[in-house]
């Protein structure tokens, strides 16, 4: 009977839950911004979306074919780094950009460093990034595509993002920012369908809290104490902010990739507050009025250092405090 | 009040409607009995029969072999066969009386006693060592010592540890529902040692019953109160037990004691009691066989030195064909190769399942998803952890403290990439220690 048997050191037993079903979750998280971005932009933008998750996939199943790797396509982490960068890409942009993009984030970003788990940063990011360095005019213009819905408010002047428009000190009108009847790119225009994906998230319990209010919460105080100390304090400022450009759909989504936080509880509070921070930085000092994807990324690197400041005290080794 | 908890944790499937409404049933063995000689932590016993001499039931055949050790004691009557290594369920060979069944169960006197309080102190543990008790959860350390601190003033908490974490396991459930009046006992005998402590006798809340049966108990007992526990694995870890009931923490380099604690098994309690009041040694376990390859899961009281065969035929033998077979729970227990293993003092259960789900779960790449760091019960980083494992990194693993893991499996039960977490720590746990005594 004995070679009937299999034998193994304990435990025993494995709970359901899987790499596959969790990257699946998320896709189905992002499903109602991705639904909106249609909605908002037509079916250029599904097309995009498309395109973008195809290439994704097509690119990590080719490499591990000819590196005569393990077929890793079915964990879906390809899928969710496809249509992540297709929600931060503007809605009429020419569909060999998001493909290029894809092909980078797998292939460059993620494949070659070891494939998942072992990219040092988030792969759409990079790969956004990396489009955003090559094909600045194309990647920041937001002109409409044909077939976008109506409803969408269109500064006819520049055709500029709220954003950008905020940069520039004009007003822009927070009601429909919260909605999404904006320019933007696909995914990142309407709060409530990223909050809806969230909250799925959360009650999935595929992400906690502690990074998204980390992140919120100390890029909320930073642009108000700036807002404070540059005439006069201006809620409109700071809803605006917190409404416009990707730091919903980077904060829920993005800044929460398992793979690029730490895995400390306590260094993913001190990683949200720094990206709060340098997101807010970005966005009003810097060039650009967009700055989650740099911050991300760039807090992406910091991480290693993160852990090795916030290893947790094992039970018993805190002192005694009964 | 709130249920007491500890931080950390896991809910597996428990499994424990197989068998925790059949009570107790004492199976006489049919064949040969091994009595291994380690069955506790600590020094082998030392065997004082001979091959050939006949031995009755409660009689030493070992003795101890240190302090930290335990006499051997026989439970059947009959003639030793032999004196040579048999198979542990840890899969080694260690060396084991073989004693032939007479099935007479012709006994020696025991030397009962009228009530704990005629004995000293120094008696009742004598009595307790000489009984051969040892840890019956699972780690089979020898209760003598356990009941020996440094100080036993600085004791203030006795906790009995009913809460039975492990899946499928029924044991002490059926214990404390069939006999709770002896947990009492034992638990005031055990108090008797110790001028300064409160007892709790700490159990899961998936067990109300008992719970109520306990508390209806132990109502006139002023310095013993039933504690509630969630149910959640490893509630009952001796460092999570502390740490939910009295709030304080434990490491790896202390003990118990250091805290102020003395833990006990609810059925080391019963085998205090009857070593220390009726003088009987500990050579009875009461062992939960279950599992869906069992045709009818049973809680058995058995003889230690019981072949494991026996115990699958006197539970209806298999109604599937087994994938695997653990001695104890899914979480801790091991995994055998051989049903030619003996009872021990320790053992709980044996577990057959049908599906091996390790197996069948090959290992994927870490997402660094963090699950592990929430439900470490140690509070420790095991997906790092495993990593310097893997690596031998003995600095870095020992820096992210590795040594404080207690091998509770949550990490591997949770990890979505089905990783081995729990493994590689212990593996190098291990060699860390190995290497710590080889330098001194």
């Amino acid at each position: 009977m004995s070679d009937l048997i299999n034998v193994s050191s304990s435990p025993h037993v494995k709970s359901k839950v899987n790499t596959s079903n969790l990257m699946l979750m998320v896709v189905i998280a992002l499903l109602p911004a991705t639904i909106f971005g249609v909605i908002n932009f037509g079916l250029h933008a599904l097309l995009i979306v498309v395109v973008s998750v195809i290439a994704a996939v097509a690119t990590e199943w080719l490499y591990n074919k000819g590196m005569k790797k393990t077929q890793t396509i079915g964990d879906y982490s390809a899928v969710v780094t496809g249509l992540l960068l297709a929600l931060n890409m503007p809605p009429a942009i020419a569909l060999w950009i998001p493909a290029l993009g894809s092909v980078f984030a797998i292939l460059v970003v993620k494949q070659l460093f070891g494939g998942l788990g072992q990219n040092f940063m988030n792969p759409a990011l990079a790969g956004r990034c990396f489009l955003m360095i090559s094909f600045a005019g194309k990647m920041t213009d937001f002109t409409l595509p044909a077939g976008a819905s109506s409803k969408v408010v269109v500064d006819a002047v520049t055709a500029a993002t709220p954003l950008a428009n905020l940069k520039a000190g004009e007003s822009v009108d927070v009601m429909s920012m919260f909605v999404g009847n904006i320019q933007g790119t696909i995914g990142e225009t309407s709060v409530i369908a990223i909050l809806i994906g969230a909250a799925f998230l959360l009650f999935m319990k595929v992400i906690d809290l502690r990074i998204p209010l980390t992140y919120i919460g100390s890029f909320t105080v930073f642009a108000a104490i700036y807002s404070a100390a540059t005439g006069g304090f201006d809620i409109n400022y700071v809803a605006a902010h917190l409404c416009g450009g990707g730091l919903m759909l980077g904060a829920w989504f993005m800044a929460t990739d398992y793979v690029t936080t730490p895995i400390t509880k306590k260094g993913q509070l001190v990683y949200g507050c720094i990206l709060g921070i340098v997101t807010a930085v970005f966005r009003i000092f810097g060039g650009s009025a967009e700055g989650v994807s740099y911050a991300i990324i760039f807090c992406n690197l910091l991480i290693p250092l993160i852990e090795r400041a916030t290893i947790p005290t094992a039970l018993g080794k805190g002192g005694q405090k009964a | 009040m709130g249920l007491l908890t500890f931080k950390g944790g896991v809910h597996p499937y428990d499994g424990k409607d197989l068998s925790k409404d059949k009570p107790i049933k004492s199976v006489s063995p049919k064949g040969d009995l091994v009595y291994l000689l380690s069955q506790h932590i600590g020094a082998p016993a030392k065997p004082l029969v001979a091959k050939g001499d006949r031995v009755l039931v409660g009689q030493k055949i070992a003795e101890p072999g240190g302090f930290v050790s335990a006499p051997v004691h026989a439970s059947v009557s009959g003639t030793v066969k032999a004196i040579e290594p048999r198979l542990s369920v840890g899969g080694a060979t260690v060396p084991a009386i073989v004693v032939e069944n007479d099935q007479q169960y012709e006994e020696v006197e025991f030397s009962s006693v009228e009530k704990v309080e005629d004995l000293t102190k120094e008696e009742v543990i004598k009595r307790i060592q000489e009984a051969g008790v040892v840890g019956m959860g699972g780690a089979g350390f020898p209760t003598h010592v356990k009941l020996s601190p440094k100080d036993p003033d600085k004791i203030e908490y006795v906790l009995i540890n009913g809460a039975e974490c492990e899946p499928y396991l029924t044991s002490d459930y059926r214990r404390m529902m069939e006999e709770p009046q002896l947990v009492v006992a034992g638990l005031k005998t055990i108090l008797y040692l110790f001028d300064h402590a409160k007892g709790y006798i700490c159990i899961e809340d998936n067990k109300p019953d008992c719970i109520k049966k306990m508390e209806e108990l132990v109502k006139n007992e002023p310095r013993i109160e039933v504690k509630a526990l969630q149910t959640k694995y490893p509630q009952g870890a001796e460092r999570s037990l502390i740490y939910a009931t009295t709030g304080r923490e434990v490491n790896s380099g202390m003990l118990p004691a250091d805290a102020g604690c003395v833990v006990d098994n609810s059925d080391t309690a019963v085998a205090v009691y009857r070593a220390v009041v009726l003088g009987r040694p500990l050579i009875h376990k009461v062992v939960t066989v279950t599992g869906d390859a069992i045709a009818s899961p049973q809680n058995f009281a058995v003889c230690t030195g019981m072949i494991y065969e026996e115990l699958i035929e006197e539970a209806g033998g298999f109604k599937e064909e087994p994938a695997k077979i653990i001695s104890g729970g899914p979480m801790m227990g091991k995994s055998l190769y051989s049903m030619q293993a003996p009872v021990t003092k320790s053992s709980s259960a044996l577990l057959c399942l049908t599906k091996d789900e390790v197996s069948g779960s090959p290992e994927t790449a870490c997402i660094n998803c963090g699950r592990c760091v929430t439900v470490c019960p140690a509070r420790l980083v095991p997906s790092r952890l495993a990593t310097y494992a893997d690596h031998q990194n003995e600095e870095a693993f020992v820096k992210w403290e590795g040594m404080e893991c207690v091998a509770c499996g949550c990490c591997s039960f949770t990890c979505p990439a089905k990783r081995h977490l729990t493994q590689s720590i212990s593996a190098m746990r291990a060699m860390v220690l190995n290497n710590r005594k080889k330098n001194g």
